[in-house]
């Protein structure tokens, strides 16, 4: 009986001691991306709130975001996510609604509302930066020409060797019909309509069997690096981490690129939902989304910040040429459309394993 | 405890009573009760003992379970949220013409669900069905949310005249009650046609079925291949001096108390077309450097990696019972004139089979439904049945498909085990 109330006592305390202390738990993708987070968000956090801040990793974290909404079981506070992700779950009441009011305005004084690009802000949902998904290759394994559009990614006899993609539809199918000549304001009707669909995976099944399919943001650098393919599409900040910070011999090829935008959410059930509303205002100001160009390649959400991005952490890289939202990466840029997959990402999903699985 | 009514003082004493020929205890009740009454105490006692087991296998293994399996056939995502036109399919049977009543209650459900943020709930329920309808619910859902105003049909369909679709129509009669079979027709890549009948899905949308089979095939093959190359290394063990056979099985443990992950990542190591097998072969010169041998990401990886991880399976229990088989049989067998192979083949094989059936078993049903490894080195043709549960489970979060393909492994383990208890009878099982 001792034992039992002297172990209640100790756990009662141990949660009091949690709660006082606060702690957020923000589930990222891991990897370079994950760093340059910790760095520019959480550790200024941290030093000015007291507050800890556990970063967990995920392939993807509206996987276990889903998950746990779904067991109702959430242990996660703050998710960063995919657009099409954060309107599906805040349809289907998963998310707690942020008022775009209760976020920093500018330096300038400019409300949040005006100072975040077009889309940024949801219901649900604040995007801190613009991804790209890009090609990349091996520039010590072409002699001669090198490759430079989406076609030549598709072009064996020309540029020999295996092809890294992600194992997904919806970063996949987009790409082969660019290859094959569709205009990126067309990519959304072609994967609408069944021809379309067909088309884009017959382009495919002219690289199929010289495919090696990767799922997580940090394979396709490695699979670059080892050798094992030539050429690999990924996300862009994760190559040029690569590329400039370890100095590796890769480039990019932005024709074709696929945009995307990365949001925070908190979950409506989530365990510390006051710090997780500190730290994603926090987050999301001005200063903080241009820090986080300091560390990876990814455009900031909000207008002020692009002012205030400068030079790479090494102090002589400028990080403009790199960045996803360049003026000239955009000519061929397809945006991503989160209301198309939210109706389509099943299906598709579905046929493109049928089409993996089949030999 | 020891007074009049203790029946075992009762059972010494017997023949007390009257000689009406029952025997009966000293105080006069008939024995063969209070014999029973005082064993169903003990029972009672020993079933208390193992309540604590029950109860931890009934709250972790069976509860939940049978809650993932009750998904399969019941999803009351739509039924749930959609309460008034749910009602109305009821009232009316298929066929009937879709008059205002309807258009009413399908508004009225719209806004109300829409209000409190189940509509994608609702969506996705249906679009399960009706691919690309998702949108159709959330995107109503928003222009409705603050109220709706009559008349509906007209209000709806000047949102989105595919309201009017028969097609989503007779989908929403289908989740109007949250029992399905819809997702095992699913599952055996079959769908229903407009006016219920079961059909094909066109073939480039099948999968499930191909991958059941694939996931048998490569079973039964990695089966095969673990007896292959356990089958004498359990021998040798079993045969071996004491302190040799102990090292031989350090080295067959040790890979199994290693980390499954650790196991896979190596194979990656060593198959991979940089990999220590390829440079080895290219630096002997057996091959070119052109043509590295692809061996991981394919078929050929999935089973090479997985008939290693699932060879102490077999290995464990074969040795155990060859340890137990009497070498002097053998002998004996050659003495009367048995060739080497006929003595094995008539007199010690034969005696292994308990110890093969168990591994067999073993191996077999792991290799079922094994999904880590197959999603690490298998690329896209070493995928199994259980890959794509694991992706019904995180990826599309369709819980109720992903229950039904369960479901179905589930039934086709069981018809296996039990042909193999017919077959081969399971009392001739030695796990160890």
């Amino acid at each position: 009986m001792k034992k039992t109330l002297a172990l209640t006592t100790a756990l009662v305390g141990f949660a009091s001691a949690a709660m006082a202390e606060g702690e957020v738990n923000v589930v990222s993708w891991g990897g370079a991306y994950e760093m340059s987070q910790v760095e520019a968000y959480n550790k200024p956090f941290a030093e000015m709130t007291g507050t800890k801040v556990n970063m967990i990793a995920a392939d993807n974290p509206a996987t276990p975001l889903k998950a746990q909404v779904e067991a109702g079981n959430v242990t996660g506070d703050v998710f960063d996510i995919e657009v099409s992700d954060a309107i599906r779950l805040c349809d289907e009441g998963a998310l707690m609604e942020i008022d775009p009011a209760a976020l920093p305005a500018a330096p300038d004084g400019t409300a949040a509302a005006d100072d975040f690009i077009d889309g940024a802000l949801l219901d649900c949902a604040v995007a801190n930066i613009f991804w790209g998904t890009v090609i990349a290759f091996d520039n010590s394994k072409f002699e001669g020409d090198a490759p430079a559009t989406a076609a030549d990614f598709f072009d064996l006899e020309k540029f020999p060797g295996k092809r890294g993609l992600p194992k997904n539809p919806k970063r996949t199918l987009y790409l082969a019909l660019i290859a094959d000549g569709v205009a990126a304001d067309d990519i959304y009707d072609k994967l609408g309509s069944d021809e379309g669909v067909e088309q884009a995976f017959a382009k495919l099944d002219t690289i199929k069997n010289d495919v090696v399919w990767w799922e997580a943001g940090a394979q396709p650098v490695q699979l670059l690096a080892d050798g094992e393919v030539t050429m690999a599409t990924g996300y862009n900040g994760r190559f040029f981490d690569a590329m400039v910070g370890e100095g590796k011999p890769f480039e990019i090829i932005w024709d074709g690129q696929y945009m995307d935008m990365d949001m925070f959410v908190i979950p409506k059930d989530a365990p510390n939902p006051e710090a997780a509303m500190e730290y994603l205002k926090f987050a999301t100001d001005t200063q903080r989304l241009a820090d986080q160009a300091k560390y990876i390649a990814y455009g900031p959400a909000r207008k002020s910040s692009a002012d205030l991005v400068g030079m790479y952490q090494d102090g002589e890289t400028e990080m403009a040429p790199h960045m996803p939202t360049n003026p000239d990466h955009l000519t061929t840029a397809v945006m991503d459309d989160p209301e198309f997959w939210a109706d389509h990402d099943a299906e598709l999903t579905e046929r493109f394993n049928s089409w993996l699985a089949g030999s | 405890m020891a007074n009049a009514t203790d029946p075992h003082a009762a059972s010494v004493t017997t023949a007390s009573g009257a000689g009406d020929g029952t025997l009966t205890t000293a105080d006069g009740k008939p024995l063969a009760r209070a014999l029973a009454r005082s064993q169903g105490r003990a029972r009672r006692r020993a079933f208390l003992l193992v309540l604590p087991l029950l109860a931890f296998i009934l709250i972790t293994f069976v509860v939940p379970i049978g809650q993932m399996l009750q998904r399969s056939f019941h999803n009351d995502g739509f039924s749930a949220n959609m309460p008034q036109i749910s009602q109305w399919f009821a009232e009316n049977p298929r066929g009937t013409d879709i008059d205002e009543a309807a258009w009413t209650a399908l508004a009225l459900d719209l806004q109300a669900s829409a209000e409190e943020r189940s509509i994608g709930v609702v969506g996705t329920r249906i679009n399960y069905d009706v691919p690309g309808t998702r949108s159709l619910f959330t995107s109503t859902g928003r222009k409705v949310r603050r109220g709706i105003e009559p008349p509906y049909r007209e209000t709806l369909l000047d949102i989105d005249e595919d309201w009017g679709d028969p097609v989503l129509w007779g989908a929403m009669r289908d989740a109007s009650t949250p029992y399905t079979g819809n997702f095992y027709l699913a599952s055996l890549d079959r769908t229903r046609a407009e006016d219920g009948s079961i059909e094909m899905v066109p073939e480039r949308q099948q999968v499930y079925q191909m991958l059941f089979m694939r996931t048998f095939w490569l079973s039964l093959l990695i089966t095969g291949l673990t007896f292959v190359l356990g089958f004498p290394v359990a021998h040798l063990l079993a045969t071996l001096p004491m302190r040799k056979s102990n090292l031989l099985m350090i080295l067959v443990l040790l890979p199994f108390w290693t980390s499954l992950l650790v196991r896979t990542t190596s194979w990656m190591v060593l198959l991979q077309q940089q990999g220590v097998i390829n440079d080895i072969l290219v630096w002997l010169g057996v091959i070119g450097d052109g043509q590295r041998l692809q061996m991981i990401y394919n078929q050929t990886g999935t089973i090479i990696a997985m008939t290693h991880i699932l060879l102490p399976f077999m290995i464990l229990p074969l040795y155990s019972v060859m340890r137990t088989i009497n070498p002097s049989y053998v002998r004996a067998a050659r003495s009367l004139g048995a060739t080497s192979w006929t003595a094995f083949r008539r007199i010690y094989f034969p005696q292994t089979l308990p110890g093969l059936g168990a591994g067999a078993l073993l191996v077999f049903i792991l290799a079922v439904g094994y999904y880590i490894t197959p999603a690490l080195v298998g690329g896209s043709s070493g995928q199994l049945i259980s890959n794509m549960i694991a992706m019904h489970m995180t990826d599309t979060l369709n819980w109720s498909m992903a229950a039904a393909l369960a479901a179905l492994l589930l039934a086709s383990v069981l018809v296996l085990y039990w042909l193999y208890d017919r077959l081969v009878g399971i009392d001739n099982l030695k796990l160890g």
